[in-house]
């Protein structure tokens, strides 16, 4: 006959296998913290680039934007990976890759419509694009990780709408959602999940 | 029937089976592999539970090629949900009547 604290530990086991394998809980808020930190510097250096305003003002600003979403998604990968190692779990699971997926699909999708954008000219529609694009990526991804992506993800979305309404300041947007949310969201990982 | 009179179904008493389950319960499939690496157990071992479980209509199996590999994969059936649900309901009740 099993005791009661065998019974608890069932129940514990059970919510445990079925978190593990319904969200993926690798992710860090080191690479929150991390990105937020390299928009604001990212954001603050084109703002500099327009007050030059030089000749190749447009490819300038291409290039900045590419090398902090690089940097930021590496910086990402590598966070989380190392939180997978420290807690024991693995990283490439029928989760992780639902989450990539989910992530991915309109992730991919807004970068498509603002190389269009780009290429039409259609510059003024470029910051609230990444915004709500990201943002409905986050929603869509926070099925399967915590559930404050989610949130981060709305938050997002508002920023995006916000900066369509108000696009004299699109830089100061776009500091605002991919620097300082991040940056918050990323702290308050940090301190919840302990890493 | 195979529940006792605490409510507890004797098919998911044992470890391997409540770990296949509760994988099941919230993923609408899981492969085999998949399956061995999230609970840690040999190939013989999660075989036979999840033979078990099949031959009392708890959990479902799907065999298909994947390009020219065979794969394996498990779902839950209603009826399994619904006993899982039981199971999960009566350890909680044993655990707050002390």
């Amino acid at each position: 006959m099993e005791t009661r604290t065998d019974y608890s530990d069932d129940i514990k086991t059970i919510k445990r296998i079925m978190e593990e394998s319904s969200r993926f809980l690798s992710l860090s808020g080191l690479s929150g913290i991390f990105s937020g930190f390299l928009a604001i510097l990212g954001g603050l250096f084109v703002y500099f680039l327009m007050m030059q305003n030089g000749t190749n003002l447009k490819i300038e600003i291409l290039a900045v934007a590419l090398s902090v979403l690089v940097l930021a998604l590496s910086g990402s990968f590598y966070f989380s990976i190392r939180k997978a190692r420290m807690k024991g779990l693995k990283v490439w699971t029928p989760v992780s890759r639902r989450l990539l997926l989910n992530l991915f699909i309109p992730l991919a999708t807004g970068g498509f419509f603002i190389l269009i954008l780009y290429i039409e000219n259609q510059l003024q529609l470029i910051v609230p694009a990444m915004l709500i694009f990201y943002g409905l990526s986050l929603v869509s991804a926070g099925k399967f990780t915590y559930s404050e992506i989610f949130y981060l993800g709305v938050a997002e979305l508002i920023t995006g709408f916000l900066a369509a309404i108000f696009q004299d300041f699109f830089i100061w947007f776009w500091i605002f959602g991919f620097g300082f949310l991040h940056v918050i969201y990323g702290l308050i990982m940090y301190r919840k999940y302990q890493g | 029937m195979k529940t006792d009179i605490t409510g507890l179904n004797k098919l998911f008493e044992n470890r391997v089976r409540l770990g296949i389950m509760s994988i099941l319960a919230v993923n609408d499939s899981c492969d085999f592999n998949d399956l061995k690496d999230s609970l840690s157990v040999t190939d013989g071992n999660l075989a036979s539970h999840l033979k078990a479980l099949e031959e009392s209509d708890i959990i479902r199996v799907n065999k298909q090629f994947i390009g020219r590999k065979p794969n394996t994969s498990y779902s839950i059936t209603e009826n399994g949900a619904s006993l899982f649900k039981i199971h999960i309901n009566a350890l909680e009740n044993l655990i707050k009547q002390r």
